[in-house]
Formats: structure tokens, C-alpha cells, sequence
């Protein structure tokens, strides 16, 4: 197992950069997201840690050691394709095999190895079997099986539930978790389901057109998010942006959107010109007594909770409360916001200034 | 009402579809079905008009493709005494004995020799070729696809001319190696853009999985890629087996002796005796070597190739 160091690590491809000094830190033993929309470069960041890409420039330290141009086969990290891939020519027990096979392994601990493997997976029962029939959820533990069985530095794994039933992924992210913990090893995950990410991960680092937007844990990348990006991406729905004009300097702990003023958390950054104020809809409470005032325009009812979302003068939001509270549409509502977890964003660079706050979780990402 | 199904054709269509298939494949069988049966005639029942459909069947073909004879007097005859095996008799009702073996089997070994060792060697640069082609970034990789298929549009006999001298200059000239190189030369864009095909359907990540698992690129191509490409490769074999076995013009103009093929060679046993029964005879056993070697590769034609291992 192994600590994995990025370091200003660059891919160019022709004239397009598809990754652009992206530097981050995996630890050992950590389930590490790589989350991001298609074609920000977290795939191609994954390939480049496992060696099926190389770098323009940049640092991969494996363990300390520089492996950026190493091959793939020098590395010893396992993949696990979106696609699986396993071989089709063979069987499960040869597909499993086949890494060890590589190494020299005498067959007879190769076997064992398997048949190891195959009972941590529970696919014991269809190792004679070739891949070609198997269930896409038989598959998936197959190709994990792959990956275990040579007990690599590390595993990395490009969407592996990508390829499942909605019903199945739910299961199988459990399991892979579960596997993880039990076996803790250093796991570097793809996703663009921000839920999945949030779900599975230590750490998550959020990429967009090749950069490294945030990187830190679930909690605080949803919390305090870096950019305007990250607060989009990450949650359901996405952070709320009110926008309005201002100046902020470091001690500010208030802001005036269109008259009202909005209590924030002491700000230690300095920002002016177009701003928006970002806000989590649990972090919106209806409160008749406000000056904020909104037109109601729609309710989503979720089950314990409801969506409520409310035309204000700064813009649109959309507030989470519970589904016991009755709000009617068309109706006017007073607004206020949890002063302790609000962001302002920078519009022009689309960076969170500075707060009391965030400034502990941003100085380390 | 009856029933009615989209997917599943009524009786008389399959009636239809029955009847145009048998007699498809009696038009396209009857010229094959005529030269074996050929082969069993007698010569003068060969030539009988209107042709004998049934005949008394004869080995006289088969004995005349293989054999040369020299005719003798009655009395020369005589003194050698009477035939003793069923060839010797067959030939003696003509008052002739067998001399020694025709050329025709040299000339069947100098077609298994060129025909196979061309399409291996097609294979073999195709599939690497191929495999460059699909896999790296090739400069000017549509140019040279275009380039490599161009060769293909003319008649190869188009430069028969200038191979001719070619080969005349490099000593090629009724060798083995030289109908190899020439057969080679004209499969080859065939293999190339077949198996490019081929192997441009097989996932790329079955390699990557095979380098991550600790394999080099050249290993991942052989046990991982190659076993996926037998179905290309099996047709494409078939292709260029077929082309260079059955090529004619070529091998009239470059062979003579040495490495003359068949196809020349089996309009020469007509000879002067109209013998068209060692023809037919010659033209049969001709055929054998393709039919076998198009069953035994059948198996792999008809496989599909990535059966449900990669879900798209």
C-alpha cells in the first residue's frame, strides 16, 4: 500500500490541455474521489497514476519514488476498467490469475491465491466459468477480483459502477467500500456522480476543464466550497448565488443586497465589484419576521423534506424545509440565512473570498 | 384472425426463400458437380454428345493426371509380359505402358508452397501493420491507408511488364521466393485493411488491462489481442489463400519449371490426346486443399468476436 504524491502534473494532447498542474496528495489506506463533469481531466489524471498515459510534465510520487514515466506493467497498481474488461478468451479463474501469471507465481499459489480471492468476492461458485455469460454485477466483483488478488500498491478505478443497474450500483458502492475497509488499501475512484462521491470518499478532489477546483473531505468541500464550480457541482440542488454589488474587507461581517442587509461571517479576504452571495437551501430558513421578502413560485415535495423555491429581488434560491411546513405558491415569504455557513464568491475570478469561516479548509486545499 | 409477427417469417415465405436458395446453389454447383464427374469418364465419354449423364466411372483420369506413358507395339508388349496392378491394365487397353510420374504433383507442392507461404506472410505483415495502424498515432495514417489500398485499383496484371523485367533483373524469376513476395504484395493491402477492421473492434482496454496487470505492449498484443482477432484473421486468410491459389496470370508469365503452380500447368495435360478426363481429374484435387482448409477455418468465421465480455 502506498502513498501516492501528484505534482504539477500536466497533459497536453496536441494543442488541447486536458490536465492542467494539477498537485494533490492520496495518503495511504485513503478512498479517494476523483469527481468531476466529463472531460475535466480526472480520467486522464487516472491514467496518467496508472501509466497507460504519460505525462506532458509533472510528478508522480509512488511511495516517494518518481514513476511518471515509468510503464504501467513497472508499477504494480491494479485498474479497474469502467467496461471491466475482462478477458474474454478465458475463464473467471483465468482472468483473476492472469496478473499473477504474470509475476511467475508457481501455479500452485496462484491457485490458492484465486481461490482466496474468490471467497473475499463470494464468485467461489462461478470461477469455471466463462466471462462471456456472467451478470454485469458478476463482472464487476471479477474484475475487482483481477485487481485484488496481486495485492498492488494501490487500485485505481475509472467508474467502475458506471456500467451498472441503478439498483445494483447501490450495493455494489457498499461492498467496494466494505472491501476497502477491509483490505485498506490506497483506492483513487473516477466518478462524475457527485452523490457517489460524497458517499464513498476520504477525500474528493473536484476537477473542471483540467484544473484541480477543491480537494479536500466530503464534508468540507460541501461545507466550504473553493469556487463557485464546486458549489454547483456538489449537492442536490446546488448552492443558492445571490448576486449583488459590494466591497469587502477583511473584518467585514455584513453585506446589503438590494437594501437588506445580510449577516456573514467575518470576512479576512478583500473583494469589491460583482459579488454573490452563496448559500446551501438547508441554510435558507422561511422566517416571516425577515426583511429578506421572496415570491414563492414552486414546492417539490420529497418525502421528509420539501423544496420551496422563491423568486427574491437578488435572484432566484431554492430553500430545503421540512415537508411539514406549508408554504403556498404565490404566496410572499420572509428569507433569512444561517450566518455561519455562508460563502462569498468572487463573480469575476468565481473564487470564495476568504471568511473566518473557510479559512482554515481553503488555506490547506 | 391469424396471427401475424414481425420477426418470425410465414410458411410460404420460408417456402420462397427455401426454393431460391436450392436453386442458386444448383446453378453455382453445376459447373463443379461437371468436373468431377468429368474426372470419372472415360475420354470418349467425355466428349460423347449430348453429354452422358450416366456412365461407367473410370479411374483412366486419375491414372493419366499422374502418370506419363509411352505407346508400344503389340510385340514389345509381349515381351513384357502381362500388367500387373489395376493402373498397368487401365492404360495397357490403349497399348500403352507407364514411363514414369507426371509433373503434376511437383506442380500441386509448388502451389501448397506458394499459396500458404504467401498467405502467412500476408498474415503475418498484415497483422502487424494493422495493429500499428489501429492502435498508434501513425502520421499521415488516412494517406497511408488510401496509399496501401490503391494498389488495389487496377488489375495487378496491369504491371505485369515491369514486374516481368523485375524479376528478370533480381534473378526472381520462377522461384518460389519470387511468386511469395509477388502473391504477398497483392494480399497484402487486403489483409491490411481487413484485419485493421477487426482489430479496431476489439476494446483497447483489454490491453490496457493486460499492461497494468504486468504484461509489456508485445505481450498484451499476443495473448490478449490476437486470440480476439482469430475471426479476422481467419477470413482474411481464407481471402488470400483463395487469391493466391487460384492466380493464373502471374504464374503463366513468371513460372515455367521450377516453381510453376498448377494453374498452368493443368490446361498443358490436355496435351495432344484431348484427354479431358486428367483435366477434370486435376481440376478436382485442386480444389481439395481450399475446401479444407475453408472447414477447418469455418469454426472461427462464424464466432462472434467480444460475445457479451464488454458491455457498450
Amino acid at each position: 500500500m502506498a502513498q501516492i504524491v501528484i505534482n504539477n502534473l500536466r497533459k497536453e494532447f496536441g494543442s488541447f490541455t486536458a490536465v492542467q498542474s494539477s498537485s494533490f496528495t492520496i495518503e495511504d489506506g485513503e478512498f479517494f474521489m476523483l469527481l468531476g463533469p466529463s472531460g475535466c481531466g480526472k480520467t486522464t489524471t487516472l491514467r496518467m497514476i496508472a501509466g497507460l498515459e504519460l505525462p506532458t510534465s509533472g510528478q508522480i510520487l509512488l511511495d516517494g519514488e518518481d514513476v511518471a514515466q515509468t510503464r504501467a506493467s513497472a508499477r504494480d497498481i491494479a485498474f479497474v476498467f469502467q467496461m471491466f474488461a475482462l478477458y474474454p478468451h478465458m475463464n473467471v479463474r483465468k482472468n483473476i490469475s492472469y496478473p499473477l501469471v504474470s509475476q511467475g507465481m508457481a501455479r500452485k499459489d496462484v491457485r490458492c491465491k484465486v481461490e482466496e480471492v474468490a471467497q473475499i468476492l463470494d464468485i467461489g461458485n462461478i470461477l469455471d466459468r466463462p466471462v462471456g455469460g456472467l451478470s454485469s454485477g458478476d463482472r464487476q466483483r471479477v474484475a475487482l477480483g483481477r485487481a485484488i488478488v496481486r495485492q498492488p500498491k494501490a487500485f485505481l478505478m475509472d467508474e467502475p459502477l458506471g456500467a451498472l443497474d441503478a439498483e445494483f450500483r447501490e450495493r455494489m458502492a457498499e461492498e467496494l467500500r466494505a472491501l476497502h475497509d477491509r483490505m485498506g488499501a490506497t483506492t483513487v475512484y473516477v466518478t462524475h456522480d457527485q452523490l457517489e462521491a460524497m458517499q464513498m470518499g476520504d477525500k474528493i478532489v473536484v476537477m473542471n476543464h483540467g484544473v484541480v477546483e477543491q480537494f479536500g473531505t466530503p464534508q468540507n468541500i460541501y461545507d466550504w466550497p473553493a469556487t463557485m464550480f464546486v458549489a454547483d457541482f456538489i449537492g442536490s440542488p446546488p448552492m443558492n448565488f445571490l448576486h449583488f454589488d459590494g466591497e469587502l474587507k477583511p473584518g467585514t461581517g455584513s453585506v446589503r443586497l438590494n437594501d437588506v442587509d445580510v449577516a456573514i461571517p467575518v470576512q479576512a479576504g478583500e473583494a469589491g465589484g460583482k459579488l454573490a452571495l452563496g448559500v446551501r437551501p438547508e441554510h435558507v430558513v422561511i422566517d416571516e419576521t425577515s426583511p429578506m421578502r421572496g415570491n414563492v413560485l414552486a414546492t417539490e415535495y420529497l418525502g421528509t423534506s420539501q423544496i420551496i423555491s422563491v423568486a427574491t429581488q437578488s435572484g432566484n434560491l431554492k430553500v430545503r424545509a421540512p415537508s411539514s411546513q406549508i408554504v403556498a405558491v404565490d404566496s410572499q415569504v420572509g428569507l433569512s440565512f444561517k450566518q455561519g455557513a455562508l460563502t462569498i464568491f468572487d463573480t469575476q475570478t468565481g473564487k470564495a473570498v476568504l471568511s473566518e469561516a473557510n479559512r482554515e479548509v481553503l488555506a490547506n486545499g | 384472425m391469424s396471427s401475424f409477427s414481425v420477426t418470425e417469417p410465414s410458411k410460404g415465405q420460408k417456402w420462397f426463400a427455401g426454393i431460391v436458395v436450392v436453386v442458386y446453389a444448383l446453378i453455382t454447383l453445376m459447373p463443379l458437380v461437371w468436373i468431377i464427374a468429368t474426372g470419372f469418364k472415360s475420354p470418349a465419354d467425355a466428349i460423347a454428345y449430348p453429354p452422358k449423364v450416366i456412365y461407367e466411372p473410370t479411374l483412366e483420369g486419375y491414372v493419366n493426371l499422374f502418370t506419363t506413358r509411352t505407346r508400344m507395339t503389340p510385340e514389345a508388349l509381349e515381351d513384357i509380359g502381362p500388367p500387373q496392378t489395376w493402373y498397368d491394365r487401365i492404360v495397357r487397353q490403349y497399348d500403352m505402358v507407364i514411363s514414369g510420374p507426371s509433373r503434376y504433383g511437383e506442380r500441386f507442392l509448388n502451389s501448397v508452397i506458394i499459396g500458404f507461404g504467401s498467405t502467412f506472410l500476408s498474415i503475418f505483415l498484415g497483422t502487424l501493420a494493422a495493429y500499428a495502424f489501429s492502435r498508434y498515432r501513425v502520421p499521415l495514417k488516412d494517406d497511408l491507408m488510401f496509399f496501401i489500398l490503391s494498389t488495389r485499383m487496377m488489375p495487378p496484371i496491369a504491371v505485369a511488364i515491369p514486374i516481368f523485367l523485375m524479376f528478370r533483373q533480381l534473378g526472381l524469376s520462377d522461384t518460389h521466393l519470387g511468386m511469395i513476395l509477388l502473391y504477398t504484395a497483392v494480399n497484402l493491402s487486403l489483409s491490411v485493411w481487413l484485419l485493421k477492421g477487426f482489430i479496431d473492434e476489439i476494446p483497447i482496454e483489454y490491453e490496457e488491462a493486460a499492461l497494468i496487470d504486468g504484461y509489456t505492449r508485445f505481450q498484451a498484443f499476443y495473448k490478449v489481442v490476437l486470440p480476439q482477432a482469430t475471426t479476422g484473421i481467419a477470413s482474411t486468410a481464407i481471402f488470400c489463400l483463395i487469391f493466391s491459389w487460384n492466380e493464373y496470370a502471374f504464374a503463366v508469365l513468371l513460372t515455367s519449371g521450377t516453381a510453376q503452380t498448377a494453374p498452368p500447368f493443368i490446361p498443358t495435360i490436355i496435351g495432344v490426346g484431348k484427354d479431358w478426363p486428367a483435366v477434370a481429374a486435376g481440376t478436382t484435387l485442386f480444389l481439395v486443399p481450399v475446401m479444407v482448409f475453408t472447414i477447418l477455418l469455418r469454426k472461427h468465421l462464424l464466432r462472434g468476436i467480444t460475445f457479451g465480455a464488454v458491455r457498450k
